[in-house]
């Protein structure tokens, strides 16, 4: 396991590749999914019409 | 024959431009992908870190290749996908291309950043450099600017039908940067290695390091096919709510009028 880790000597540079790709992937995916929930609890609220008031006042 | 058959496409072309429709579809397909990207993903990353063998000459710096082509094969995909959507809306004026166009900048950058990174850290170990200035290198880093600029213009133009057309030159124009990374290292000298998949003599790596390769490039394929179905999804919902608190303000506007 160790040696799998130290990938030959180069683990400085394959597992800092390997991070950026898995962090920025997650990222991207997780903000666009929480955006497309957000947008749609907004819009559930307008076509109700729940929110008429407060967009008066 | 040929008449009916292009009408026919042309019908289910029409369908799938109306945004109500490609809503529903998206929907439901955004799972299957979700499940698809996810098993190449895991197989392939499983395949290219504990199976494939480290290369005779590069070690195991060769397992950043796994990250690193995907990553940059996407930088050139999503900006295509982003010049044809782009055609397809100036032409033919369908509203769920430009969404399409639109959706995709962002992960495209993100790709680009990855191919920047994971190239960095690849080039260091085997050509003792983060970075060069040489063709292949340079046009991937103008290839981010020109999606930053896309996103810029975006958000530049406060009316979406005119932020639509704008943008969708910009794409076009944009797309000519696509054919220079992709023969730069053809065209010039580089310390970049050429192709070895694409290649008129068929690919020159054996199968063993092939195989997760593919995988892997089907995995970040998937995985933007997903992404661009949630980010469309969003748009299109957030371009429903303009409309319809648009059409609030005008109600109330007459009210008050009245």
């Amino acid at each position: 396991m160790a040696e799998f880790f130290a990938m030959g000597g180069f683990a400085a540079f394959v597992w800092p590749a390997w991070a950026t790709v898995i962090i920025l992937m997650a990222a991207i995916a997780l903000a666009s999914l929480r955006r497309l929930r957000q947008t749609e609890a907004t819009l559930t609220a307008l076509e109700s019409g729940a929110s008429i008031k407060t967009d008066i006042t | 024959m040929q008449r009916i058959d292009a009408t026919g496409y042309m019908i289910a072309m029409q369908r799938f431009a109306n945004p109500a429709n490609f809503l529903k579809l998206a929907t439901r397909l955004t799972p299957f992908a979700a499940a698809i990207a996810f098993i190449l993903l895991a197989v392939g990353s499983y395949l290219a870190l504990f199976v494939a063998p480290p290369d005779y000459q590069q070690g195991d710096t060769v397992r950043i290749m796994f990250v690193h082509v995907p990553a940059a094969w996407m930088t050139t995909f999503c900006f295509g996908v982003m010049a044809a959507a782009s055609a397809v809306g100036l032409i033919w004026g369908h509203p769920v291309a430009y969404v399409a166009a639109k959706a995709t900048a962002p992960v495209g950058a993100a790709f680009t950043v990855m191919a920047l990174v994971t190239g960095a850290l690849w080039g260091q170990p085997m050509w003792g450099t983060w970075w060069v200035w040489d063709a292949r290198l340079t046009s991937v880093l103008i290839q981010l600017f020109i999606y930053l600029g896309y996103m810029a213009l975006w958000n530049a133009i406060e009316d979406p039908v005119r932020g639509a057309k704008a943008t969708a030159i910009f794409a076009l124009v944009g797309a000519v940067n696509l054919p220079i990374i992709k023969f730069s290292v053809e065209w010039w000298n580089t310390l970049h290695q050429p192709a070895s998949i694409a290649r008129v003599e068929g690919p020159a790596i054996h199968s063993s390091i092939l195989t997760p390769l593919l995988i892997m490039l089907a995995g970040f394929t998937v995985f933007y096919i997903w992404l661009l179905l949630v980010r469309m999804r969003q748009e299109i919902l957030a371009r429903r709510i303009r409309t319809l608190q648009l059409a609030r303000t005008r109600k109330l506007q007459v009210g008050e009028a009245g």
